[in-house]
């Protein structure tokens, strides 16, 4: 398991194709990875929003994804797992996190890792502020992950 | 005893202080420490806590070179 936290702008694909050479021999016979990749949009209910600053507990972040996917891994059956999330300023169609995990079987890999995404929006300290026309707002609460019908 | 308190995002900001420090008798808890910091502001129902890089409630005990954290809920991952 690797558990990342990056300052500056990433590529998710690359940070994958990096870790799952790095980690061949371990991942052995690996059938299944799922990934999944957040970005930042550029409206947010409505406004324009021109850059986004993500702030987190440096030290409780990693332990608390960590925690996470150890949970995860009591669930599932889990080869492997790589977590890379973004702090600082963000802008537009940046990449703000990556979650991937290597498993034998679709069933795992997908439900894993949209578990650790989930349990990551809920549990792991990140806060975003919103700047639009010169002036921030924190972002009081997540969406749930399906558009509101 | 002594203790290291710490404020992130929007409640270190509305408190104008990031982190600060503590001296105490042992017994005290989480919810001690805020009452011990926070300007007499008592503790928001929505406020997160967390001793030692750990989620807790606030009638948690600390002890001497403990973290407590007080923050917002979180919002990270996308939108």
């Amino acid at each position: 398991m690797r558990v990342q936290i990056c300052e500056a702008p990433f590529d998710p694909w690359a940070a994958l194709q990096a870790y799952q050479e790095e980690r061949r021999d371990d991942l052995g016979s690996f059938g299944a990875t799922a990934v999944f990749v957040g970005t930042m949009r550029d409206f947010n209910e409505g406004a324009e929003v021109e850059c986004m600053t993500l702030e987190h507990y440096p030290g409780m972040t990693e332990k608390e994804v960590a925690r996470i996917v150890e949970q995860a891994n009591l669930r599932w059956q889990i080869i492997d797992t790589l977590v890379v999330h973004r702090i600082g300023d963000i802008y537009p169609t940046d990449p703000i996190v990556l979650a991937a995990v290597w498993s034998t079987h679709r069933g795992d890999a997908l439900d894993s890792c949209r578990h650790i995404m989930e349990a990551l929006k809920s549990r792991a300290p990140f806060w975003k502020k919103e700047s639009r026309a010169g002036s921030g707002r924190w972002v009081e609460r997540n969406t749930s992950g399906y558009k509101a019908s | 005893m002594s203790i290291r308190v710490r404020f992130f995002a929007g409640l270190r900001e509305r408190l104008g202080r990031a982190e600060t420090e503590v001296s105490a008798d042992e017994g005290l808890t989480v919810q001690g420490v805020w009452e011990m910091t926070a300007g007499g502001e008592p503790l928001p129902a929505s406020v997160l806590t967390a001793l030692n890089h750990e989620y807790v409630d606030a009638d948690r005990s600390v002890h001497d070179g403990d973290e407590v954290a007080f923050f917002p809920p979180v919002t990270g991952g996308q939108r």
